[in-house]
């Protein structure tokens, strides 16, 4: 080809891309400036306290992504005028978005605490209105598996902390055929998979390994997975497709997501809990709040999960996450979007719509009272 | 000389004969030039600003506040350690192989197939980077499983293949060759087109000379694109130090320093690791990722820098 055809094409290309770009930044901004210009322009119009209209944006747990996508859908169905996006951009970001007053609402897989003055951040974020903070997002982390022929596996916590730990190398250790009698167990090694990028996930097991297996897991609890030298992959799918490829491998995975690998059973107390939506939800009915992570916020509801608990039907692996939003906004308007939202998300309807879309834990009714008086506040 | 001479000569008849018109046209054009070439400058300039402003709070930071409560030159030696070791590999396995595509396609193949031949190659170039990551850990991974457990088991006794192997294949093995097809159209592309160029009058001298086709090729060929193939190189290695997807998606990290190349423990590369741990972070945890990412754009310019060189001895000799 000549050079002066090669030089057409390059131009076109370019033209292209610069084309594409510029597209692509056009339609950012311009949603941008159109939900800030509505929010505060529609003030003086009083909107019908049924339906609520408006623009907000959230942003943060990609856990929750699921579910607050079958919301958003749900919601805006419902509220003609009502636009809601939410950007699963991570908790972290969540939170430092919705501190920097870049987002109406975040999720958050963990609670705002003090470290690094979130928290108190939060809170000055909000005035002259206060914090709210509320779980609305209950899901169970299964263990899961990979060996052909063990149809059941049965696992102490403080042997989970060992296999994780790396203490445990082969599957058929005493310890583990211990508490698996009459089940077959190959002399397979033991290849543990843990996240790889930084996750609630993790960091809900971590804790729950450091509370139940203290002598064991004493490592910091931590979003970052702390053991070197096993296995990692990056976020839930590739944890579910490396344990499904690895004969002898086990991960820790949205329960939801485990499709056709094994689960493995673990010990509460004397009984042995599976990975259901109900045992799920029990734990916070059993956990204390936390009055660190709640600084005498009225309508802050955080909880210090009760992994220890013993009793039965109850399953303590799990992640709550939690969305975060202020009692009073820039516009009365604006508010009333966010509560209304709020409402829907934890109410329910909405807790049956994500168990169906994410395959998360509905709320019990005794939280979502707690839950629901928080949410009242929003002005 | 004279040729350029009479070129000028021409250019600036037909300037005044004109009246000035092409005069104007010369102005705007090295005007846009200019504009442009600033332009990038500033830009590079502005990231760097970015980069040390944004990055400098790690550097400072006591090590109890940073990731992994580790000082910084501790937390980013290993990223830096992995980002060059998967480099490293795919320029070993990729340069040999872009080399012989391009002799391949340029003195070897017929015409026809030939040109077939490039342009598949070239179409390597156009696949995006997320689809070879997915292709990694779905196809090639599970594929090198056995290759992988036959290395450890044979040539166990070399450093690299010490094992255990990996059972799910997503090892730094398996980045190196994943990033080698990807640097392969890069390299092959400049090759192909400075092989092309190689003097008839120079090949048909060597042959002249009795010299069979190798010969010929190794006499003639290689030295004279020889700096081209190293630039070529150096701009496939450009891009397997920064290429994040890929390696994101297909490394299993979680070591720190070592050869091991089939092991289920390997340390992450400095792209990846920012990619991996940037959604969740915040706070000095985001500076700490910025300022591994000045690191890189170190380690990045170093190897062009070392590539001018290489190319500017070359030149001279």
């Amino acid at each position: 080809m000549s050079s002066s055809k090669w030089l057409a094409v390059f131009a076109a290309a370019c033209v292209l891309v610069l084309g594409l770009a510029a597209c692509g930044g056009g339609d950012s901004t311009s949603s941008e400036t159109a939900s800030a210009s509505e929010s505060e322009s529609e003030s003086g119009g009083g909107a019908p306290s049924a339906e609520v209209s408006g623009e907000i944006a959230g942003a943060g747990s990609t856990a929750q992504q699921a579910s607050q996508e079958a919301w958003i859908a749900e919601f805006e169905n419902a509220n003609g005028g009502a636009t809601i996006s939410y950007d699963g951009v991570g908790s972290g970001g969540g939170r430092e978005q919705f501190i920097s007053g870049g987002v109406a609402f975040a999720g958050s897989d963990t609670p705002l605490s003090e470290s690094e003055g979130e928290l108190a951040k939060a809170i000055k974020r909000c005035e002259p209105g206060e914090l709210v903070e509320v779980p609305n997002y209950i899901s169970p982390i299964a263990i899961v598996y990979n060996l052909p022929g063990v149809e059941e596996l049965k696992l102490e916590p403080e042997t989970l902390a060992e296999i994780f730990n790396q203490e445990i190398e082969n599957w058929n250790d005493p310890k583990i055929a211990k508490e698996n009698p009459g089940v077959e167990l190959p002399e397979t090694r033991i290849v543990p998979v843990n996240r790889s990028d930084e996750s609630g996930t993790t960091e809900n097991f971590t804790d729950y390994l450091s509370k139940v297996a203290p002598k064991v897991w004493t490592h910091e609890v931590s979003g970052d997975w702390p053991v070197k030298g096993g296995e990692a992959a990056s976020g839930t799918s590739g944890v579910i497709e490396a344990v499904s490829s690895g004969e002898g491998a086990i991960g820790y995975a949205d329960a939801s997501q485990a499709g056709e690998l094994g689960k493995a059973l673990i010990k509460v107390g004397k009984t042995w809990a599976e990975p259901s939506a109900e045992a799920a939800a029990k734990v916070l009915d059993l956990s204390k709040e936390d009055p660190e992570l709640e600084k005498g916020q009225k309508n802050v509801i955080a909880f210090e999960i009760d992994r220890k608990t013993e009793a039965s039907g109850v399953y303590p692996i799990i992640l709550v996450s939690s969305m975060i939003g202020c009692t009073k906004y820039k516009s009365a308007d604006e508010a009333a979007l966010v509560k209304a939202y709020f409402e829907y998300a934890i109410s329910a309807e909405g807790q049956e719509l994500a168990a169906e879309a994410a395959g998360s834990a509905p709320l019990s009714a005794e939280l979502t009272k707690k839950v629901e008086a928080a949410v009242g506040a929003i002005e | 000389m004279a040729h350029f001479d009479t070129t000028t000569n021409a250019g600036q008849l037909l300037a005044a004969a004109s009246g000035g018109r092409r005069r104007r046209g010369d102005r705007i054009f090295s005007n846009i030039s200019v504009v442009a070439a600033v332009t990038i400058l500033a830009l590079l300039v502005g990231v760097a600003v970015f980069l040390v402003t944004e990055g400098f709070p790690a550097f400072t930071a006591a090590s109890s506040e940073l990731p992994d409560h580790e000082s910084f030159l501790s937390y980013v030696a290993p990223l830096a350690f992995g980002t060059v070791l998967a480099g490293v590999l795919a320029m070993v396995i990729a340069v040999p192989l872009a080399v012989a595509v391009a002799l391949f396609i340029t003195h070897i193949a017929p015409p026809r197939l030939a040109m077939l031949l490039g342009f598949f190659v070239d179409l390597l170039a156009a696949i995006p980077s997320i689809i070879y990551g997915l292709w990694g850990i779905f196809v090639l991974g599970p594929a090198a499983v056995p290759a992988m457990k036959w290395l450890e088991e044979k040539l166990g006794f070399i450093p690299i293949f010490e094992g255990p192997a990996s059972i799910t294949g997503r090892t730094m093995l398996v980045v190196g060759m994943v990033l080698a097809v990807m640097i392969l159209p890069i390299i092959s592309a400049v090759a192909r087109e400075v092989f092309s160029q190689t003097p008839r009058k120079l090949q048909e001298g060597a042959q002249a000379l009795g010299a069979t086709r190798w010969e010929m090729i190794r006499t003639t060929v290689l030295p004279f694109g020889r700096s081209s193939v190293v630039s070529g190189a150096m701009l496939g290695l450009g891009r397997a130090l920064g290429e994040t997807m890929a390696v994101a998606i297909i490394l299993s990290v979680s070591g720190g320093v070592t050869f091991n190349l089939i092991g289920q423990a390997n340390p992450s590369t400095i792209a990846a690791n920012i990619a991996l741990n940037f959604p969740e972070s915040s706070g000095l945890a985001i500076n700490a990722l910025i300022a591994t990412g000045l690191v890189l754009f170190a380690i990045t310019l170093a190897t062009n820098f070392l590539a001018r060189l290489i190319i500017a001895r070359a030149e001279v000799k």
